[in-house]
C-alpha cells in the first residue's frame, strides 16, 4: 500500500514537473505579451489628467486664508516644485520632521491656506479630499520626471526615519504573521503575473519608488505612495496607517534612500 | 462639463497625429454599487474633431471604451500653429470641447 | 449617399454651406448626436448581431485591414487597440469585442480628411476575439485577433 502510494506519488510528481516545464515556456510567452501590453499603455497615461488637476489645485486660492499653495516649500525653497519630489522625503526645519510630498502638502495647506486638514487625513481613499491630495502629489511627482533620486539620510532625523522604515519593512505581525518583506524580501518572485520587486535592494526599491504615484488601470484611479502603502498594510491585514504618519513616511524614506541614483519615472501607469 | 481633456497634435510629413485623453467615468450600466443598485450607464457616446474649424473626425462610442478614454487619430494635412478642437457628448447630454495647437 | 435620408453629417455639411454652423451647430449638435447614436448596433450582443445592425453583409477577411494589439492584456479594464485600413475609399471603421455585453466598442466615420488609422482603449470582460470591421464602397472587410485577458475589466 505504502509502496504503491510512493510510486503513484513519484509518477504524479514527474507529470507535475512536465506540466511546470510547459507552463514555464508558456509563461515566458505570456510575459512577452504582457510587456507589449505595458508598452502600449505608456503612450497616453491618464495620469496626465490628474497632473493637470493637481497643478490647478496648487495654483488655486483656497481655505480661510484664500491663498494658493504656490509659496509652499517642498524643500527646494518656497514655490520651487521642479525637482522637489526627487529629494523627498527630507527633514524640514519648520516642522522639525521628516516629510514626504503628501505630508508636506498637508503642512502647507495648514500654514498657508489655514485649512483644517484633519478631514483630509481622515477621508476615505477615493473621496474628493483624497483625490485632491493624490492629484497634487501626482503633479509634484511629474515635475521631477527624469530626475535622479537624491534623498539625504545625513540629518539625524532622516537617519532615524530610514532605520524606522527598515524596521517596519521587516516587522511581521497580524493574523497571518505578514511583513512587507514576505512579498518584497527576495528576488524573482511574483503573485500571478505581478512581479514583486525586492524592495531592500537598490533595483527593487527603484522599481517601486520611481513609478508611484501611478494611474491604476484596474480601477481607473490615481494612487499616490500613501495610498499604495496603505494597501500594503491592508494586504498584510494590519490596521490602516494614518495618512502622512511617521510609519508611512519611514517606509518611503527606506525605499527612496535605497533607490538613490535611480531615475524618477513619475507619474507611472500600472495594471 | 467634466474636467479638461489633454490634447496633443503633432504634424509630420503632411499628417497630423492627434492624441487625446479624456476625463470620464465610462460606466457600463452593468456594475452594482455597495447597496446592490445598478449604477446607470454613463459614457461618451459621440466624439468629433475639427481642424481650424472644419470637421475632420466623428465617431460613436459605446460603454466598452475604457474609463478616462484615450484616442489617437490621424488627419491629412495640418501644420504647426493650426488649431485642433475635440468635442465629446455623453449619453446624459453633457458635452465638453477643448482645443490645442498643432506642434 | 444622396439617396440616403438626411443624416447629421449631411445636415451639418449643408448647414455649413449656408454659413450657419456656429448658430446651429452649437445649439443643436448634442441633441442630434444623441438622436443619431446607433443604439441597435451598440446593443448587439455578438459580432454577428452588431454587424447585422451596422448593415454589414458579405464580410471578408482582408490583409488590408489590420488590428494591432498585444496578444494578452494584463487587465481587461484597459486594452489598447489600433485599427488600420489600407482599403481604398474606407468610410467607416468599427471595433467589435465578440464576448462583451455590448459588442460594438467604437464606430468611426472616416471622412476625406482622415487617415484610416485609429487607436483607442477598450474594456474586455474576458478573453475574446476582437474584430476590426471596415466599410469601403459598400463592401465590408475584417481582421480578427484573439486577445487574452488575465483579469476581466467589467467588474471593477
Amino acid at each position: 500500500m505504502t509502496r504503491r502510494f510512493a510510486v503513484g506519488l513519484a509518477t504524479c510528481l514527474a507529470a507535475a514537473g512536465l506540466v511546470a516545464g510547459a507552463a514555464r515556456a508558456e509563461g515566458d510567452k505570456t510575459i512577452e505579451g504582457i510587456e507589449a501590453y505595458r508598452e502600449a499603455l505608456k503612450d497616453g497615461n491618464p495620469a496626465e489628467l490628474f497632473e493637470a488637476q493637481g497643478e490647478e489645485l496648487w495654483k488655486k486660492k483656497a481655505g480661510p486664508k484664500n491663498a494658493s499653495l504656490e509659496t509652499c516649500d517642498l524643500g527646494m525653497g518656497p514655490g520651487v516644485v521642479k525637482g522637489a519630489y526627487a529629494h523627498l522625503p527630507r527633514w524640514f526645519k519648520d516642522t522639525d520632521k521628516v516629510q514626504d510630498a503628501e505630508s508636506r502638502v498637508l503642512t502647507c495647506m495648514t500654514a498657508i491656506q489655514g485649512i483644517d486638514v484633519s478631514k483630509y487625513v481622515a477621508a476615505k481613499w477615493g473621496s474628493p479630499e483624497k483625490d485632491e491630495l493624490n492629484a497634487i502629489a501626482t503633479w509634484i511627482s511629474g515635475m521631477s520626471k527624469g530626475d535622479k533620486v537624491a534623498v539625504s539620510t545625513a540629518h539625524p532625523k532622516e537617519r532615524q526615519m530610514f532605520e524606522l522604515g527598515k524596521r517596519m519593512f521587516y516587522y511581521a505581525a497580524g493574523p497571518h504573521d505578514f511583513s512587507c518583506s514576505t512579498c518584497h524580501g527576495q528576488e524573482g518572485v511574483r503573485i500571478r503575473l505581478q512581479d514583486l520587486p525586492y524592495i531592500a535592494s537598490p533595483k527593487g526599491a527603484a522599481a517601486g519608488w520611481t513609478s508611484w504615484p501611478a494611474y491604476r488601470v484596474s480601477s481607473g484611479q490615481m494612487w499616490g505612495m500613501q495610498w499604495r502603502l496603505a494597501d500594503c498594510f491592508r494586504q498584510q491585514r494590519f490596521p490602516e496607517p494614518i495618512y502622512g504618519s511617521d510609519v508611512t513616511v519611514a517606509l518611503s524614506m527606506f525605499m527612496a534612500a535605497t533607490s538613490n541614483g535611480a531615475t524618477m519615472n513619475t507619474p507611472g501607469i500600472k495594471r | 462639463m467634466g474636467n479638461p481633456m489633454k490634447i496633443r497634435a503633432a504634424a509630420k510629413d503632411g499628417i497630423t497625429e492627434v492624441k487625446v485623453l479624456m476625463s470620464h467615468e465610462m460606466e457600463t450600466g452593468l456594475r452594482k454599487d455597495a447597496s446592490g443598485n445598478t449604477i446607470p450607464a454613463w459614457f461618451i457616446a459621440e466624439i468629433s474633431a475639427k481642424l481650424n474649424g472644419k470637421q475632420v473626425m466623428t465617431a460613436q462610442w459605446g460603454p466598452s471604451i475604457s474609463k478616462n478614454p484615450f484616442l489617437s487619430f490621424k488627419i491629412k494635412g495640418g501644420k504647426a500653429g493650426d488649431k485642433v478642437a475635440v468635442t465629446w457628448v455623453d449619453n446624459k447630454g453633457d458635452t465638453r470641447t477643448d482645443e490645442a495647437s498643432v506642434t | 449617399m444622396t439617396s440616403q435620408p438626411l443624416n447629421r453629417r449631411g445636415f451639418l455639411t449643408r448647414v455649413a454651406a449656408l454659413g450657419l454652423t456656429t448658430a446651429l451647430g452649437t445649439t443643436l449638435a448634442p441633441h442630434l448626436a444623441r438622436a443619431e447614436w446607433n443604439k441597435a448596433a451598440f446593443d448587439g450582443k455578438s459580432t454577428a448581431d452588431a454587424m447585422k445592425a451596422l448593415g454589414a453583409s458579405g464580410t471578408a477577411d482582408s490583409a488590408d485591414v489590420q488590428i494591432l494589439a498585444s496578444d494578452i492584456a494584463e487587465n481587461g479594464a484597459v486594452v489598447p487597440v489600433q485599427a488600420v485600413s489600407k482599403v481604398p475609399g474606407t468610410t467607416r471603421i468599427a471595433i467589435l469585442v465578440d464576448k462583451n455585453p455590448s459588442t460594438l466598442a467604437a464606430l468611426f466615420d472616416v471622412g476625406p480628411d482622415m487617415v484610416a488609422d485609429v487607436t483607442t482603449r477598450i474594456k474586455m470582460g474576458q478573453t475574446s476575439n476582437v474584430t476590426v470591421l471596415v466599410e469601403a464602397g459598400g463592401k465590408y472587410f475584417t481582421a480578427t485577433k484573439e486577445i487574452k485577458v488575465t483579469l476581466g475589466g467589467c467588474g471593477g
